[in-house]
């Protein structure tokens, strides 16, 4: 092991066990309709994030997505923000945060009198919630052995599958070997490459796991005519998803793959996980696997991820909340327009100024300074971009393949 | 001169470094005179490809030739498709985007 991965900072330990890297209020809203008093709660107060259901219909899949993040292990406390008509209950939210050992808190905008007395409501109670997080929340030594890592790419160009995922993929690796943990998700930029990926598979129950994901998500992308490579990742050079989904596939790095989590699980056991975020066949028709980058990466997070990396060759401004985002690009071009928004310049091992492995090194000391607590790029920045799709994966007959093959 | 990175011993592609008008330079490898200018992390041809052919990056086909391929090529939507993506071949070559959707 590398110096850099024998790294050590204080983290918060949560009542579960987790370790997380940020001590954050989280305000949830339950209906579109509470989008403003949420985020006029949140609005100028230190360590307070956002994210909210968009429809009054709930949904067992975004319940559970929310709930993973509400049960985060950068997340200290929750205040649920509701306005009255919505299924999707606030007071069923933060009764499940609290059994999680956080302290939470919930109301009906309805029943509180409106807008101003609202907001007036909620910053009272986050403001309650962080001084006791804040106060109580014990410090714990952490290193790379106790980190779930997430990495998400998105504008992917010719440079992502040269440089940009190959450097996180090298990362993983060493987080793995470090007794760490490693998701990526994005099945749908697999497309092209099932017996590569079985290969990787620990044993036959993750094989049998990702045999069943892959051949739910190559049907998906078949029923929607829909793949997961855009305008700019062809202006970008890339010519077809199997080309998208070879550079895409390198992030995951080299080491086995234990098997296939869905969105909202945690990696049952350390080292490199598969996160199907696919919606399962269903009469609903909705649920659009990756609509837009900030929904991976809010999935990744649903699965532990106390930091994520985001690989883009063509750039991207976004951030997320409850984990860190950090932005790499293999572009270097892309990192000299972009650097205020740009975290790490990958591209230096295309100009020889670097070799993978020193690249590795040097990301795996920014997510080190990350976690001990500088913000990245898109954290300064105040982006926290999320995105709470509603789609289902409960549909049994297509349960995890371990069974099915069983 | 600018350069072009083949990624696997077994590709007929390789991936451009930098902008390229002319000739592009193949790391470990010859150089390549271009049929028209290619850019940075677009694809040129290292070897004829029958229409039909697979085209190979990474080692393994990321698509099937729709058209002849010669040598110095760009290789991309115009000439090349995927094997799962119908969609895609129909759009524009140079932006990427799709010309399938009625915004009227």
């Amino acid at each position: 092991m590398t110096d850099v991965m024998a790294r050590r900072w204080s983290g918060w330990q949560r009542a579960d066990g987790r370790k997380g890297v940020r001590n954050i209020v989280l305000v949830i809203y339950t209906v579109q309709c509470a989008a403003h008093v949420a985020h006029a709660i949140a609005a100028g107060e230190e360590d307070v994030h956002v994210i909210g259901f968009p429809g009054c219909y709930d949904n067992q899949y975004a319940i559970r997505l929310v709930l993973a993040l509400a049960r985060h292990p950068n997340v200290g406390a929750v205040l649920s923000v509701g306005l009255g008509c919505e299924y999707t209950q606030p007071a069923r939210i933060a009764e499940a945060v609290e059994r999680s050992g956080r302290p939470a808190d919930a109301f009906f905008i309805q029943d509180v009198g409106g807008t101003r007395s609202s907001v007036a409501r909620g910053k009272d109670s986050v403001r309650a919630l962080r001084d006791r997080i804040r106060r109580e929340t014990p410090r714990v030594e952490m290193g790379f052995g106790d980190l779930t890592l997430g990495a998400e790419c998105g504008g992917s160009d010719g440079t992502s599958g040269l440089v940009g995922n190959p450097v996180v993929g090298r990362l993983f690796d060493k987080v793995v070997d470090a007794g760490g943990s490693a998701i990526a998700e994005e099945i749908v930029e697999m497309i092209g490459l099932r017996d590569i990926i079985l290969d990787r598979a620990v044993d036959d129950r993750a094989r049998g796991e990702l045999e069943a994901a892959y051949a739910k998500a190559e049907a998906y992308c078949r029923d929607v005519r829909q793949y997961s490579v855009s305008p700019g990742n062809f202006a970008g050079g890339l010519t077809t998803i199997e080309e998208k989904s070879m550079g895409a596939f390198a992030k995951s790095g080299s080491r086995p793959i234990q098997g296939v989590i869905k969105v909202g699980e945690a990696p049952p056991w350390p080292g490199m996980w598969i996160m199907d975020s696919v919606p399962d066949p269903h009469f609903m028709q909705f649920g659009y696997t990756n609509p837009n980058d900030t929904e991976g990466i809010m999935d990744l997070i649903s699965g532990g991820s106390q930091i994520v990396l985001f690989i883009t060759g063509r750039g991207s401004v976004i951030g997320s909340p409850v984990a860190p985002l950090i932005k790499v690009t293999g572009n270097s071009r892309t990192y000299a327009r972009m650097e205020e928004d740009m975290d790490f310049d990958a591209g230096r091992v295309l100009a020889g100024q670097l070799s993978l492995d020193a690249a590795a090194d040097a990301l795996a000391a920014m997510v080190g300074d990350v976690a001990s607590g500088t913000p990245s790029k898109p954290e300064a920045l105040g982006h926290r971009e999320y995105f709470v799709m509603y789609k289902h994966q409960d549909t049994p007959e297509l349960d995890r393949g371990c069974r099915s093959a069983a | 001169m600018s350069r072009a990175f083949r990624i696997h011993t077994d590709d007929n592609v390789a991936t451009l470094l930098e902008d390229a008008a002319e000739r592009v330079s193949l790391v470990d490898g010859p150089d390549i005179a271009l049929h028209g200018p290619i850019a940075l992390g677009h694809k040129v041809a290292l070897a004829d490809i029958a229409e039909g052919a697979a085209v190979v990056k990474f080692g393994i086909p990321i698509g099937i030739a729709s058209s002849a391929i010669r040598v110095g090529d760009w290789v991309h939507l115009h000439n090349c498709a995927s094997r799962f993506d119908g969609r895609s071949g129909g759009f524009d070559t140079v932006t990427g985007a799709a010309r399938d959707m009625v915004y009227d």
